[in-house]
This record gives C-alpha cells, structure tokens and sequence, in this order.
C-alpha cells in the first residue's frame, strides 16, 4: 500500500516556479532517499507533503485517505480534522533539529504524545525510554537541548518524531548542520530504522548513504523529477543531466 | 523632624504608590500582550489602530495622559467626575500607558523567534493557543525579561507623576509635609523610598532571570 501519495504537485513563490508538476509515492516499508542541488525544490517538496507550504495544485493522498485533492487547477485542503488526521501519519526531522530549548530532553519526546494525541502518561514515557535507549541517549533524559552536541540534537529530534508513531518519517538533510563524525552517527540510526522497516523519505547530500540504504532514489532539478529509479540504475544512469550531478559529488567526496 | 515621624506620616502614601505599581502591572502585562497582537495582526486596519495608538501612548507625556483621563470625563462629557476616580484614573492612565512600551517589547521578542519552532509545534500537532502559550512564549518571556526589568524600574519612580492630578501617593504626601515643615527631609525619606522599592525590583527581576537560566 501506498503510505504516501503527491500528484501533480505545483507550487510558486511569486514568479519563480519551484515545483513543476511533481509526482511522488511511497510504498509501506519503503525508504526513499531524495538528491539534487540546492534551490531545486527538494525541501519544498518535503514542506508541501507536511503542510508547513501550501501547495498550489497537485493532491495529497496519505493510506489512501484524500487529504488535499485538486479541482480546477487548484489544490483543495480538507477539512480541519482530515489535516489533523493527514498530521498524525507523517513526521518531520529538520536540518537543524528545531528542539524546544525550554523543555528538557524527555518533556521534548513526551509532551506531544501526551498532549496532543492524549495517550497515556505512563505508556508515553516507558517508549521514550525505549527511544532514548536505542539512540544512545538513555543519561540525556533530563538534560536541556542547549547541554547537547548537534548528534545528540538530532537524535532526540528523532526520537522526538518517531514517539508520535509516524507511519512515515521525512527528513530535510538531517546531517547538513552536523560534522562528519557526527554525521555517521546520525546516519547510522537511519540505517536502523531502515532496517526496522520504517518508511522513509530523507532529502540528503550523502551519496553513499543514498546508494546503500535507500530502495529508491529521486534526482530532483529546478523543480521536476529528473529521474526516480533503484540506486543501481541512478548511479549508473547515463542521463546526462544525472550523471553531471553525481559527478560532481564524486568529485569530493570519494 | 526625624526620620521615624516621616516615615510614619508618609506610610499610607507608600502602600498607595506600592499599589499603583502592582495594579499597574497586573493590568498592564496583559494588555500589552493583547497589544502587541494588534500590532502583528494581518489586518490592516487593527495594524494601523494599535500603531498610532503604541505612537501617541509613547510619544506624548505620561503626565498630560494623566490628566486627559482624570479630567476627560468632564471636559469632553460633562460628566460629573467624584474624586474616589481618581485612583481608578491613576490605574486607567498608567495601564494604557505601559501597556504599549510592553507591546513593542513582545513584539521584538515574538518576532525574535526562529520559525522553526512553529514549524516543528505544527507537526507535532499542537493547535495555535497551545504552540504559542506553551512553546512561543515562555521563551519570547525569557528573552524580554531584561526589557521588562528596565520599565518596571521606571514604572516606580513614575509612580510618583499621580502627584499631578493629587493622588495621595506618597510622593504627593512628601511633598505635602515638606511644604508645612519648611523641611526638605520628607523628599529625602522619599527619594530613600523610592531607591529601595527599585533596590527590590532589581533583586527580584534578577532572580526570575536567574530562574530561566536553566537553557539557552
Ligand atoms: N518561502 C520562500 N519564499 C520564496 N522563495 C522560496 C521560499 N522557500 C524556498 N524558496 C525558493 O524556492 C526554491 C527551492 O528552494 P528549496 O525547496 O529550499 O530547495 P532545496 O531544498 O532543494 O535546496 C529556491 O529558489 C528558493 O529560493
Ligand atoms: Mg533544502
């Protein structure tokens, strides 16, 4: 089953075109990883799929529920409830972590479930131990953001996502605002969620993490989907467009 | 004249100015919020309002405000005015006055906030009222606590402007029994008063701040 539907996804900021007629799906289990240089529309895309921009036309479709749908030329939202609803499936790790500085470790794992989705206090917190513990996290629980490095950071914003049982994670360059040692630490909890069968779409600069986690790669550029294939066929595309970009990269980082 | 006589004589007015404060504030805290919403607001029109309003409340003497809301009633209304308004006239002119240095310094402070961290309380599915009341603005609180320390300070020493429309504060009272005793130690007690009240603020200002300082 499709966890994620866009289709036909358009969006402009004044006159500039950002999204050109986008088409996404992701399948339960599914990791998708999203490359492509910088301005080509890659985090809009993310941000129109988590409601945070509003689209211009194209339809969302999150477990074959409609939650954005599209009539003449333009998106159409739902109903308050049915984004509600939308909201509850998806989470959203940001480049630069966006933790609340004023609540402590746990209280930033907790407080949504709690609040927000009201379930039970005790079941909340035993599963934000269980968060902390495979982040690597477990004597953090009372620290405050501002007491932790840009890993650790990142790890409670993942532990802090995956505490709303996400059906599908998306991540916006989660290791950009890190170093490379801390860089691989982040990766390697990816890597373990992928492993756990968690849907996942992550926009990243990290080829090789690209190439050996993902099931499916988007080349993305000035706003449409160049090429959207298996890791094998990316790296060994021979559009030429593709091949420039990664040739780049290769430049540097092998 | 001793001191113990003056500050007998001059105890009515010092819990008079105490409570012009605290009632300042507890009004005016508030309304500056509510303001400072009308600052931001996305309708033109209230936009507008609440900046000549901020402009007039700044850019205009606390004294005349005074006197305009004590004295307004008759003048433009005819209305006869008791003097137990008086008190009630301090509070009004005071409360709408502050209120408006207090909008522009939440108005720094909201705005001084990264939107990240809406966008983070969006998707984790917090409403507007509880994004901005439990994750906005306790820390926009800790970022303008010394912008708020600076007007409280000023708030007490203005305290003493109520002298202008008679408000038995206590710098109306000093001023009073320096004038019958030919003495200039009533305004001295008073100045004495006014330092220490201030000498309190500043401590108790510099706990909060230091109570926030858990993160950064
Ligand atoms: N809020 C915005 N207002 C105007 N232009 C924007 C806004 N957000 C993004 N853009 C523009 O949209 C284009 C795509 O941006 P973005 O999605 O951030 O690209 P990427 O994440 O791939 O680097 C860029 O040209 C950027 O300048
Ligand atoms: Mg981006």
């Amino acid at each position: 089953m499709n966890i994620l539907e866009m289709k036909h996804v358009k969006k402009d900021f004044g006159d500039t075109k950002v999204l050109k007629d986008i088409n996404l799906s992701v399948k339960e289990g599914e990791v998708v990883s999203i490359i492509g240089p910088s301005g080509s529309g890659k985090s809009t895309l993310l941000r129109c799929a988590t409601f945070l921009e509003k689209m211009d036309d194209g339809t969302i479709t999150y477990v074959g529920d409609p939650v954005v749908t599209s009539v003449n030329g333009a998106s159409v939202y739902g109903s308050k409830a049915q984004q509600k609803k939308a909201c509850s499936y998806f989470g959203l790790v940001f480049q630069n972590f966006n933790l609340f500085p004023h609540f402590s470790v746990m209280k930033n794992i907790t407080d949504a479930p709690i609040r927000n989705q009201k379930r039970p206090k005790e079941e909340v917190y035993r599963e934000a131990r269980e968060l902390l513990a495979k982040m690597g996290l477990s004597d953090k629980e009372q620290a405050y953001p501002c007491e932790l490095s840009g890993g650790q950071k990142q790890r409670v914003s993942i532990a802090r996502a995956l505490a709303m049982k996400p059906k599908i994670l998306f991540f916006d360059e989660p290791t950009s605002a890190l170093d490379p040692e801390l860089t691989l630490e982040i990766l390697k909890v990816i890597k373990e969620l992928a492993q756990e069968k968690m849907t996942m779409v992550v926009v990243t600069h990290e080829m090789n993490f690209a190439r050996d986690v993902s099931n499916r790669i988007i080349f993305m550029e000035n706003g449409v989907i160049v090429e959207d294939t298996t890791p094998e066929k990316m790296f060994s595309s021979d559009n030429e467009r593709t091949r420039s970009f990664l040739g780049k990269y290769y430049g540097d980082a092998q | 004249m001793d001191f113990g006589t003056i500050f007998s004589e001059l105890a009515a007015g010092m819990g008079t100015t105490v409570e012009i404060f605290l009632l300042t504030l507890l009004f005016s805290l508030p309304l500056g919020l509510v303001i400072s919403f009308g600052r931001m607001s996305k309708v033109w029109i209230i936009r507008t309002i609440t900046k000549i309003y901020i402009s007039i409340m700044r850019g205009t003497p606390l004294m005349l405000q005074l006197i305009v809301v004590y004295f307004g009633p008759y003048y433009i209304f005819g209305m006869t005015i008791s003097s137990s308004y008086r008190g009630t006239a301090v509070i009004i002119a005071f409360a709408l006055n502050y209120a408006a240095y207090f909008a522009e310094i939440y108005r720094s402070g909201i705005e001084s906030m990264p939107a990240g961290q809406y966008e983070a309380a969006k998707v984790l599915g917090y409403n507007g009222g509880q994004t901005f009341f439990r994750i906005i603005l306790p820390q926009v609180i800790k970022r303008i606590l010394p912008s708020i320390t600076n007007e409280v300070i000023t708030l007490v020493k203005d305290t003493s402007l109520a002298f202008s429309i008679a408000y038995a504060e206590m710098f109306t009272q000093a001023k009073a029994l320096a004038a019958t005793a030919h003495n200039v130690a009533p305004l001295l007690a008073a100045g004495l008063f006014y330092y220490v009240f201030n000498f309190v603020v500043a401590m108790l200002m510099d706990y909060a701040e230091k109570r926030m300082n858990y993160y950064s």
